[in-house]
């Protein structure tokens, strides 16, 4: 098998994990950094040569991309018919995420070993993104729904532990119970999907499952139940799943709060990897969703087009640089849902198909960037508020200019790799429906005004005293951002539309001007206005921050989303459901256990003179026990 | 029949080889060469285990006394593999200055008790089923009263002695019944002969109670909670699984072949035994203080959710037992393991004196932790398929009632199981056990018991080879 090796593509990282967690604790935390940076190095180098290989040799066929199943063994069989596989599924979409993964971890990686140097538990850090790497490797290598489910909930683990990983922290674990529960409270959904979508498909197969022609397709809707067919419910529930791990309204709660983590952690999983899980996962499913349940595809849109509107507005009122940062990914999240959710099946009509994947990308390398950018500049002020940056331009020149690279690509000014990305989304949205199209457009005036703003906050502004005189990040710091920066500068040019199309056929786009000229207008507005505001310092933001009163004041306290939940689990929940239940469970339930209990004790007490050391006593209860089995027996055969 | 057919006797053959080494060992050996002793008895012993695993010739011998076959051989395989673990475990025992002079005498007597096993499964007909027996028993005894400065482990080997011979008479009785009914003392022979009419039954239920004796089945069970506590740690995990395996064993070969004609009586029995066994051992655990006592109760029950594997007819019902003990007895030998190390160390056997435990030894605590777990039977160490698989092969025959008392029970032992790992992780102690530092046999013996408990669980082609085999008995 010539995609034979990739197996070892996630199993390498898995190897570090095993090797630093158990080991971790005997070596120098450098050599178990080393490590995993060793062992994520060669998984890149082989995920690399199989997009080579696959884009550019043995993967199309016939002109269409064809999915090859790398590696398969045969896990669980139930049944005759049914069995889980675990293996390696190779397509443009999981060859694509093989390289973003590998490439985005490697940098995180390299960036730690300065960014946590020092820090205790270092080796236990580099275990726990061995594991994630693993675990998020093995999620888009998947060939069936149930391998995917296993790496998606080993996803969450891996994260809950890299959220968590200040342990002594309160406001820490808080964030990663917070990130779990959310997340699992999504993946119930996506079980029951996956269960109902089997049931009705009769295999857990993404080959079989995404064959246009395939039985699954064309003849599995199943009975209509409230207006939806089975099928489209089944991809609802599953949606939920994607919704909850890439933080979709509502399930968006938990990733502002993620950033707890150490900064490295949040740039890779909660900017480039593990939140784009969900997009990947409609990718994924992605002719099931379009040609047999249009209705969960409208969804998704609307969702999308939602949150990217709502986290924007969010990103633009707050003052912390991570969640700032957090905000902005939820909202270009929204955008690749967006481009799915409007996307058509086959040739030119996947345009969004191929622009959510584009984006994908693109986003996957400058928020990455944006993230580490931010690692250092919290390093060197030991502070994560805008207010207590300034003027941070003269100290610090390399994150400076690749912040800056970062800052131009996610507003989308051309060349960078965010224009080009999300001009096609634009163009696709455009061609779906206006309403789409005006939601996202205002997006993208928001998106380059609060990230200028972010920019001018730190680099610009006034110069704040500082406990001592920051200074640049090291070497093992800044080389990542500088790969980084190169990425994001030149990504945008990569032919997407040949290489990751919803059908594995190329097609041609056409470059609309009347789109395209516009969103750079809006997205040079935006930095405009930011200019204004914030690269001197002014008291316009406070004054209109006023005009808007309470406008702005939800907007600053996150629509009071958080403040929602709490008055639903705290207040309808628990008072309602839980207590109820607790009553229940505390003396009815206990009761009768406790009284089996008593009773269970009550009877060994008595028995215990059985056991009195003599041996006479023994020998006669053997002898008694003979007899009255033979007679009991003996009378029972004779009836 | 020439010399070569003898080779369908190598286990036997070969652990009387390593008996007799033992003895020249114990003659050249100078008197302070003798803990040279030790290493050297292991060695020979892992090799014996290994030379077994290789394919053997099967067959039968001496006009049909002695026959062998896959499955036998596999059952032998698993006996070498428990008394190697043992043997490693004893090590540090073996180098106290009390014991120091005694070590070849230790593995001698061991090594025999394992000879007797074998051919009592071997056996071809009653007169090598009870020649079997009592060469497995009476050394045992010996060695239960090996630490003779201890008063308790004399009363252990009295004790033994005394309930086993008044067991082995009984058998006795019943072979002698049954061969008044048929003439014959050759399995095959009389197989055909058995037709159920009451002296037979009679012949049988005898026969039945010696073996369930040896596996300590209630009401037979009495002597073991005694003979446990007072034996040294290494001869009660000995008593705990190796011996009671082979009993296993040779019941569930002659309930399907000798006495299958008789089934109507074998699963009534089976039944109620099964149930009294695993109530009684499990209501006589909980109150255990002493962890020696505490597992042979534990063990007792074990041996009543066996025989739901032995109800459970040919076919699944061997398969499950074959397997269970298997895993049964990495489980229980992990335990005694850490149960060993600790005793040896400090004295301390009770639960309580394990408060704590994991800060100081957290890998003795892990390894116990682990052996509970699958002694309790919780997923996803092998206990837990163990005890899926008996329960399995109960329903299959329709004793649906019985396997809700056997879950009714399972539950009870994972309370119990629970309380020693909640004194090891949770209770507080102010005076924990230090830490304590193994020494190479026993980390090696260790290792053997996780590895077990973990790799058996999951490989699934071990269960499939059992199967197979269980298939052509």
């Amino acid at each position: 098998m010539e995609f034979g090796y990739t197996i070892w593509i996630a199993l390498i990282p898995f190897l570090a994990f095993l090797i630093t967690g158990l080991a971790g604790h005997r070596m120098k935390p450098m050599v178990s950094g080393l490590i995993g940076t060793v062992g994520i190095g060669i998984a890149t180098l082989l995920s690399y040569v199989a997009a080579h290989q696959y884009f550019f040799g043995v993967g199309k066929v016939d002109g269409v991309y064809q999915k090859i199943i790398g590696y398969k063994m045969e896990w669980l069989r139930f049944s005759e018919t049914l069995a889980i596989d675990m293996g390696v599924l190779l397509d443009p979409i999981s060859v694509m995420m093989l390289v973003v993964i590998t490439t985005v971890s490697l940098m995180v990686h390299i960036y730690s070993l300065g960014y946590m140097a020092g820090e205790k538990g270092f080796a236990r850090f580099y275990a726990f993104l061995g594991l994630f790497s693993f675990s998020m490797l093995g999620l888009v290598v998947a060939t069936n729904i149930f391998q995917m489910y296993i790496f998606w909930e080993l996803v969450g683990v891996s994260s809950y532990l890299l959220i968590g990983f200040y342990y002594n922290k309160p406001s820490a674990v808080a964030a990663s119970k917070k990130a779990f529960i959310v997340t699992r409270f999504a993946d119930f959904g996506f079980l029951v999907g996956i269960l109902l979508l089997s049931y009705i498909t009769g295999t857990f197969d993404f080959v079989l499952l995404t064959d246009p022609e395939g039985a699954a397709i064309t003849q599995g809707s199943g009975i209509a139940f409230m207006g939806l067919s089975v099928m489209t419910w089944s991809l609802i529930l599953v949606f939920m799943g994607g919704a909850g791990k890439s933080a979709m309204f509502p399930l968006h709660i938990w990733l502002p709060d993620a950033m707890e983590g150490p900064t490295p952690v949040s740039a890779l999983i909660h900017a480039a990897t593990m939140v784009v899980a969900g997009v990947f996962l409609v990718a994924r499913l992605f002719p099931v969703f379009a040609l047999s349940a249009p209705a969960g595809l409208e969804i998704v849109a609307i969702m999308g087009a939602f949150t990217s509107l709502f986290a924007a507005v969010i990103a633009c009122t707050q003052n912390d640089i991570k969640r700032i940062l957090a905000y902005s990914t939820m909202s270009q999240i929204g955008y690749m849902m967006l481009a799915l959710g409007v996307s058509g099946y086959g040739g030119a009509d996947g345009l969004g198909y191929m622009a959510s994947m584009f984006h994908l990308f693109t986003h996957a390398m400058f928020k990455a960037l944006l993230f580490l950018g931010a690692g250092a500049i919290i390093h060197a002020v030991h502070s994560n508020f805008i207010s207590d940056m300034g003027g941070l331009r003269k100290y610090m020149p390399v994150t400076h200019i690749t912040f800056l690279i970062a800052c131009l690509a996610i507003a989308g000014i051309p060349p960078f790799a965010g224009f080009f990305s999300k001009d096609e989304i634009l163009v696709a949205a455009y061609q779906n429906h206006m309403l789409y199209f005006l939601v996202e457009y205002i997006v993208a005036g928001l998106t380059a005004f609060y990230m200028f703003r972010l920019y001018y906050g730190v680099f610009w502004g006034k110069e704040k005293t500082y406990e001592h005189a920051p200074h640049e990040a090291p070497a093992s710091m800044t080389i990542p951002l500088i790969i980084l920066a190169i990425g994001s500068a030149t990504t945008g040019f990569i032919p997407f539309q040949k290489l990751v199309t919803s059908d594995g056929m190329a097609f041609d786009i056409h470059f609309h001007w009347n789109i395209a000229l516009p969103s750079i207008g809006i997205a040079i507005a935006g930095i405009l206005l930011a200019t204004a505001f914030y690269r001197k310092g002014s008291d316009m933001p406070d004054k209109i921050a006023a005009g808007l009163g309470g406008l702005y004041r939800a907007a600053y306290r996150k629509f009071y989303i958080d403040e929602v939940y709490q008055f639903i689990t705290k207040k309808i929940i628990f008072n309602l459901i839980s207590r109820p239940i607790a009553w229940f469970d505390r003396q009815i339930v206990d009761g009768s256990m406790n009284g089996i209990a008593y009773i269970t004790n009550m009877v060994s007490a008595g028995m215990k003179d059985l056991q009195s050391g003599q041996l006479q006593q023994y020998a006669f209860v053997l002898v008694s026990g003979v007899l009255i089995l033979v007679l009991s027996l003996v009378y029972l055969m004779n009836n | 029949m020439n010399i070569e057919s003898f080779l369908i006797m190598r286990h036997e053959l070969m652990l009387t080889l390593a008996a007799v080494l033992m003895l020249i060992a114990e003659l050249s050996f100078g008197k302070s060469e003798k803990s040279r002793i030790i290493p050297l008895a292991i060695f020979i012993f892992g090799a014996v285990t290994a030379v077994g695993f290789l394919p053997a010739p099967t067959g039968s011998l001496f006009g049909g006394m002695y026959q062998t076959s896959a499955l036998i051989i596999l059952m032998k395989n698993i006996l070498n593999l428990g008394v190697f673990i043992v043997c490693l475990q004893s090590a540090s025992w073996l180098k106290l200055p009390v014991n120091q002079d005694k070590g070849s005498e230790y593995f001698l007597l061991m090594i025999s008790t394992l000879i007797g096993m074998n051919f009592m499964i071997s056996a071809g007909d009653f007169l090598m089923f009870y020649l079997g027996l009592e060469l497995a028993t009476i050394p045992l005894t010996a060695l239960a009263a090996y630490e003779t400065y201890k008063m308790k482990s004399a009363e252990s080997g009295i004790k033994l002695i005394l309930s086993a011979s008044l067991s082995s008479g009984i058998t006795l009785f019943g072979i002698s019944m049954i061969y008044g009914t048929t003439g014959s003392i050759y399995f095959n022979e009389v197989a055909p002969l058995i037709t159920g009419d009451n002296l037979q039954v009679l012949g049988f239920l005898f026969f039945f109670t010696g073996l369930a004796f040896k596996i300590s089945i209630v009401p037979f069970h009495l002597w073991t909670a005694d003979v446990y506590e007072g034996a040294p740690v290494n001869i009660t995990s000995y008593l705990s699984v190796v011996s009671k395996a082979a009993a296993l064993f040779i019941l569930i070969i002659l309930m399907f072949t000798v006495f299958n004609a008789l089934e109507v009586v074998a699963t009534k029995v089976v039944y109620v035994t099964a149930i009294l066994t695993m109530t009684v051992g499990n209501l006589f655990a909980i109150r255990q203080q002493n962890l020696k006592r505490f597992l042979a109760f534990s063990s007792i029950a074990q041996a009543g959710f066996i025989f739901l594997g032995v109800i459970g007819g040919p076919g699944l019902g061997i398969t499950s037992v074959i397997y269970f003990i298997l895993i049964y007895v990495f489980s229980n030998l992990g335990a005694f393991g850490v149960i060993a190390v600790i005793s040896g160390k400090t004295g301390k056997e009770n639960i309580p004196d394990y408060n704590g435990l994991y800060l100081t030894n957290p890998k003795l605590s892990l390894v116990m932790m682990l052996s509970l777990f699958s002694l309790a039977g919780i997923p996803p160490v092998a206990g837990f398929f163990g005890k899926f698989f008996l329960f399995a092969a109960a329903a299959q025959q329709g004793y649906y009632i019985l396997v809700l008392i056997a879950v009714a029970n399972a539950v009870i032992s994972l309370y119990y199981y629970l309380l020693v790992v909640k004194a090891m992780f949770i209770n507080k102690s102010e005076q924990p056990i230090e830490p304590i530092h193994s020494d190479g046999f026993a980390r090696v013996g260790m290792v053997l018991c996780v590895l077990g408990m973990v790799v058996i669980g999951f490989a699934s082609i071990i269960f499939d080879y059992i199967e197979t085999l269980s298939r052509q008995l």
